[in-house]
């Protein structure tokens, strides 16, 4: 059986299976219930080798996912055990630390048969909304009160599904239809995703992948190594703190580019917190590959070879690398600081790359709305629960300003707010561009964004805050100034924190100012066009253009006048 | 109307203006170049020279369907009125905050598009319409008026309305707009809840926002258009063709000119969808490939299919989220950056890429010897024998294969060790290959089995490529009609009037309202049919119902087409069973327990679909006489064979011609892959099948 193919054919096959796993991360968004999956692009696929060797992962999706991925399915292959691994089998897990971080990440893995042998897997991550427990958020001590933990197993056998999973499942959370319909579009996306393997293999006349395999991995190994050979071989620390929960937390992390590979530890970094915002080894691990990946090797597709020389360590215990049973339901805060403190210490090795720090993790909130207690309830007042996603500014770039109001590292989406208010009693008063929010520099930081909260007539409740750089705003770099911190409150001064379960009487808005980015460079180097520009747009106001800026006050005057004649500017 | 018997029709592209008279059967076409200063000037040129070939006058044409790249470039190219947006207090951002997200996670250094207008000429008015389109707080004359006076000081030519639910509840703007044309009459106006009533703020500002953008230029261009042709004797109607694939009236046009985004495209879909009528196929995959793009878009039962919402405008290599949302009714259809001028390279893995950045016209590929140096598909082409060099584009261009094997190697085998053909055949196979696979996706995502499809090819580098793609794509039967270089402009030809009206009401199959619904459908055909009655008194009007339905918490919607019984006696078992059906369809099965919502009503109004006279196939009869041979690398065998060459013009109705060939005409060549065997058809079409031997 003749299984040696031109390099042409080798091309067409890589092609293809990138489009495999794109068709399967499509199905996935397309059929999920979550918001989290569907609107916010929350999710991740990816086809593997028999020995659990990542292939290529979908674009589509969020980097958190990207290391986790990877690194799943040999747990899976150690767990199930190689002999029980049968045609028509799909596995499960929500695992926070052989899946991706959380119990609010499902994984579910296919193994993928051809002519009656195994040829390979397909994996796949969703986040979905409720997984049980105390619901999600940072109030939950240790992991048993985080939701339902679903060890590795199987959720199918050879092609059967367990009625008694499915029954402990549905008998575990809030919304049982939502979750298995959820799982239902992951067992889908997987088995679009065999398909159409089996028709590339049946096409190329292949019964296994390991030519392509090794042309896959030997090109992309090759391909990482030549950039991080490029890199200057040496070591440089960097730290940032946040605000954490009731105490600051530093992420203190060396880069060292040691030969062939690049060793990120953290030792040093601030150790377990008692709520639920640890983060474990694998989320850690996705995003500090994702830092340097995206700032030496972007265009590299992901898998086994391209993230191998990747390596990251931390000491046990640090709140980079929490242990069962720390709880980790909202791991996502400190994992997308990681970029930003893997950002300062690389920034040392190659200045003149990386941006300079940014609102880091997503400005999520969700809302519990009830009929209110205070005074009679209206007849059609009702229990809701509303989850956002929402975003500051990113940090300036050495070239180009910071994007503002845009996800980053995170690659989610927001939602639009006229879906929002369909989905609960909620009203969304306000969702707009922050001025003056972005770090003054020679290039400037992203806005951030004003958002206001407020229930329907008739509605009291919780808001479960999930923001961060309350204390601690971006810092800017090489002069650049800092980023406008997070501030929220009741519309009538009532202080609220930026993070936790807090109360809001009937009648009352919560009014937020999610963070900037940090500027880049000396504010006095930034062109003269492009402060007048951001004046004449409302991105800055007179004050900054002239405090920051040094613009002269001739010249707000003249584009104030420019700008009530309709000029572009 | 459309017993017209001389119908002209019109189709501005980015390069040429397409010109079609079709009189009494016999259709007399030509290609000018596009005049951007004046585009009519091409249109009346090409008019009077389709005209001289027909041998009559302007006058005597009864009717002219439009179809143009204008609206589109406008938006592209930036070129639209001084526009201002006003929008609900609270919001003024929401078409430059977009959805929040990269479109590309690893490109530290991505920029996202500037929205189509920057900050400052974006104004807020109070008032707040809540997701029951109940008015929570009011919006007073005075405020509005405020917004006006700065406005009229700013000199905008052009208002775009948008406020927060406006599709539930269009009073608001319907206020801003009353005041607007009492204060600025000259000024023109666009609402959301008229040009796109539908859900999604950022969609639907957007395209308030992009129609208002474009609205003087083509009323300006539509008017002068109108003056032109009665000029040179023109008497007739003219029509607009739009993106749904319909026609409406210039005034129409004028009103909703974002509505003619994208219109050369659907007209191409339509001619392919005509074609299928003719050979009563019902799943067919229309293939259209020129200098810079490839579209794909999938027609069942003799329509193409159509979606609520497109991307105009894409910035980033094609890429999704890199353009700006339209919603409006559209032929759905994938781009990508894959012609015959697409450039290739070698990337860090060693792997060729292709495209989308192109080469052009100048220099245009390396062959063209006009200072091209880096490969393009048009080079593959002619390395691999696709193209005969003294023989392209009739002759006009002279092509150096030279040159080719320079830059092939230059370009990718001096880095991957492999001499000019084998590099050819890399670039040629990535180039398939980037199709089949967004043609694949594509079907994925519309729940269909491409093996089950007939392709029609069509646009200069289809028939080039479309032998492989269909091997590739499991796709055993291609049609590659006559006329295929001005197939849009056919197309225009063969389309109905038509008009979709649709908007976002949502309800829950457990709050199933049937009296409501009755109203809402009701309306929106009342809408829908009125457009279509002012450009054809006579006709009957068909009403085409579909409803956009998803289990609630999902965030996709699917079409579900609905019988006027089903849509007008309206039940919910029914609609629970019409959605369950078509879930099931598209992702294999249905999820128990869950309640069903609608989300989306649309109405589309048309004239009856022209009668087609169904095609008698020819059977296979005699070999086609051959003009010679030459060597034509064939990619499933992976090497050169003997392969016949047959002028297309001398092929007689059921003439065969057995793979590997090229069947040549003057404006392309159609590949026959060894796998295949060709036929004549009555028509002119060449009806390519599995080989039998």
């Amino acid at each position: 059986m003749a299984q040696d193919h031109s390099n042409v054919a080798y091309q067409v096959m890589w092609n293809r299976l990138i489009s495999v796993v794109e068709e399967q991360a499509q199905a996935l968004v397309r059929t999920a219930f979550s918001t989290s999956v569907r609107e916010a692009g929350d999710l991740s696929a990816g086809v593997y080798d028999t020995k659990g060797q990542m292939l290529a992962q979908a674009v589509t999706g969020t980097p958190g996912h990207v290391n986790a991925m990877a690194d799943a399915v040999t747990h899976f292959i150690r767990r199930i055990g190689r002999q029980n691994i049968l045609d028509g089998d799909i596995y499960i897990t929500n695992d926070p630390w052989e899946g991706t971080g959380h119990l609010h990440d499902i994984t579910m893995v296919t193994p993928s048969f051809h002519k009656g042998l195994l040829v390979g897997f397909f994996a796949c991550t969703a986040h979905i909304v409720d997984i049980g427990g105390r619901g999600f958020g940072a109030d939950a001590a240790s992991i048993y009160e985080e939701g339902l933990y679903i060890p590795i197993m199987k959720f199918a056998q050879a092609g059967e599904v367990d009625e008694t999973l499915t029954r402990i499942i549905r008998g575990n959370v809030r919304e049982p239809d939502q979750l298995i319909g959820d799982i239902n579009a992951l067992a889908t996306c997987n088995e679009i995703g065999h398909r159409r393997l089996i028709d590339m293999m049946q096409e190329f006349n292949l019964d296994h992948l390991d030519g392509i395999a090794g042309f896959i991995l030997d090109n992309s190994r090759r391909a990482t190594l030549e950039r991080i050979v490029a890199l200057p071989q040496t070591s440089a620390i960097g730290e940032m703190t946040m605000d954490g929960f009731e105490q600051p937390i530093t992420l203190k992390v060396e880069v060292s580019v040691k030969g062939d590979r690049i060793v990120t530890d953290f030792t040093g970094t601030s150790g377990v917190d008692k709520k639920g915002i640890n983060c474990p080894m694998v989320y850690t691990k996705a995003y500090a590959c994702y830092a340097l990946k995206v700032a030496i090797a972007p265009e590299i597709p992901n898998n086994a070879a391209s993230l191998a020389p990747f390596e990251v360590t931390a000491p046990e215990n640090t709140i980079v690398n929490a242990s069962h049973p720390a709880p980790v339901a909202l791991r996502h805060i400190v994992g997308h600081f990681v970029p930003d403190a893997v950002f300062d210490a690389f920034d040392k090795i190659v200045p003149g790359l990386v941006p300079a720090e940014g609102a880091g993790c997503l400005c999520n909130f969700q809302v519990s709305l009830r009929p209110r207690t205070d005074a009679p309830a209206p007849e059609d007042a009702r229990r809701s629960e509303v989850l956002t996603f929402n975003s500051g500014g990113s940090g300036a770039r050495p070239e180009h300003d910071g994007l503002n109001a845009t996800a980053f590292p995170s690659g989610v989406m927001t939602m639009p707010i006229e879906a929002t208010e369909h989905a609960g009693p909620v009203i969304i008063w306000r969702k707009e561009l922050r001025p003056d929010s972005g770090g003054a520099g020679k290039t400037r930081g992203g806005l951030g964004q004003y958002m206001e909260v407020g229930a329907q007539e008739g509605h009291e409740f919780d808001i479960q805050a999930m923001f961060d750089r309350g204390q601690h705003p971006a810092r800017g770099r090489r002069g650049g100034q800092n980023g406008a911190p997070t501030t929220i409150a009741q519309d009538d001064g009532t202080e609220m924190h930026v993070k936790g379960k807090q109360f809001v009487a009937h009648g009352r808005k919560v009014v937020m100012a999610f963070p900037g980015g940090a500027g880049y460079g000396a504010a006095s180097e930034r062109p003269k066009e492009l402060v007048i520009r951001d004046l004449a747009r409302g991105y800055i106001t007179a004050e900054t253009a002239q405090r920051d800026y040094g613009l002269s006050v001739d010249d707000v005057v003249a584009v104030e006048a420019a700008v009530a004649k309709g000029e572009a500017l | 109307m459309k017993t017209a018997s001389t119908r002209l029709g019109v189709d501005i592209g980015g390069t040429f203006t397409d010109v079609v008279l079709e009189r009494k059967g016999d259709l007399f076409s030509t290609k000018v170049l596009t005049t951007y200063a004046a585009p009519e000037d091409a249109i009346i040129d090409g008019m009077h020279q389709v005209c001289a070939k027909a041998g009559i006058t302007p006058d005597q044409i009864e009717q002219i369907i439009h179809g143009t790249t204008l609206a589109t470039n406008a938006l592209i190219e930036r070129r639209g009125a001084k526009t201002a947006l006003i929008t609900t207090e609270g919001f003024r951002d929401v078409i430059e905050m977009r959805t929040e997200s990269r479109f590309e996670q690893y490109d530290l250094n991505l920029n996202l598009p500037e929205p189509l207008l920057p900050r400052q000429m974006r104004f807020t008015v109070p008032g707040r319409v809540n997701a029951k389109g109940e008015v929570l707080i009011d919006l007073e004359r005075a405020d509005v008026e405020r917004v006006v006076d700065k406005i009229a000081a700013g000199g905008f030519t052009s208002v775009a309305v948008g406020l927060i639910h406006s599709y539930l509840n269009p009073a608001h703007e319907n206020l801003v707009r009353d005041v607007l044309m009492e204060r600025l009459p000259d000024v023109s106006v666009s609402i959301s809840s008229e040009v796109s009533p539908q859900m999604r703020e950022y969609e639907r500002f957007n395209t308030v926002v992009a129609n208002a953008y474009i609205k003087p230029l083509m009323a300006s261009y539509l008017g002068r258009l109108e003056n032109r042709l009665k000029d040179e004797g023109v008497t007739c109607r003219i029509f607009l063709m739009h993106s749904g694939g319909g026609i409406i009236s210039i005034q129409n046009a004028a009103d909703f000119p974002v509505r003619l985004v994208e219109s050369g495209p659907a007209g191409g879909a339509v001619f392919a969808a005509h074609i299928a009528s003719r050979y009563g196929l019902d799943k067919v995959l229309s293939f259209d490939m020129g200098g810079t793009t490839a579209k794909i878009c999938l027609i069942k039962n003799q329509t193409p299919k159509t979606s609520r919402v497109f991307e105009v405008a894409r910035t980033y290599r094609f890429k999704k989220g890199s353009g700006m949302p339209i919603s409006i009714p559209v032929i759905d259809m994938v781009e990508i950056g894959a012609g015959g001028g697409s450039l290739a390279h070698v990337d860090a893995m060693r792997q060729i890429r292709v495209g989308p950045e192109s080469a052009g016209s100048e220099p245009g590929p390396a062959c063209y010897g006009r200072g091209g140096t880096r490969p393009a598909v048009t080079d593959a082409d002619l390395i691999l024998g696709k193209l005969d060099p003294d023989n392209f584009a009739g002759g006009s261009i002279a092509l150096h294969p030279d040159a080719s094997n320079s830059a092939l190697d230059a370009h990718i085998g001096q880095t991957l060790d492999m001499d000019a053909v084998e590099s050819a055949f890399g670039l040629a196979e990535v180039v398939d290959e980037n199709m089949a696979n967004a043609a694949r996706v594509h079907a994925v995502e519309n729940g269909e089995d491409l093996s089950e499809y007939t392709m029609i090819a069509f646009g200069g580098a289809a028939p080039l490529h479309a032998g492989r793609l269909c091997e590739k794509l499991g796709v055993d039967r291609l049609l590659v009609p006559p006329g295929a270089g001005v197939g849009s402009a056919i197309g225009f030809l063969r389309a109905p009037f038509s008009f979709e009206a649709n908007r976002s009401v949502y309800m829950k199959l457990s709050d199933f309202d049937p009296e409501k619904i009755r109203t809402l459908l009701g309306e929106l055909q009342a809408e829908a049919t009125g457009f279509v009655r002012t450009c054809d008194a006579e006709s009957p009007i068909l009403s085409e119902f579909k409803v956009y339905m998803r289990y609630t918490g999902q965030g996709w919607e699917i079409p579900i087409p609905l019988t006027e019984a089903q849509a007008m006696a309206p039940d919910a078992a029914t609609f629970q069973a019409r959605f369950e059906e078509e879930y099931a369809k598209l992702f294999a099965r249905t999820v128990a327990g869950m309640d069903v919502e609608i989300t989306v009503w649309s109405v589309n109004a048309t004239t009856p679909p022209e009668q087609v006279e169904p095609i008698a196939p020819a059977s296979a009869g005699t070999a086609a006489k051959n003009l010679g041979a030459r060597q034509l690398f064939d990619a499933a065998q992976g090497g050169y064979l003997d392969a016949e060459v047959i002028d297309r013009e001398a092929m007689k109705t059921g003439q065969i011609v057995q793979g590997s060939a090229a069947i040549t005409e003057a404006e392309t060549t159609i590949i026959l892959p060894a796998s295949r065997q060709a036929i004549r058809q009555p028509d002119g079409c060449i009806d390519v099948t599995l080989r039998k031997n």
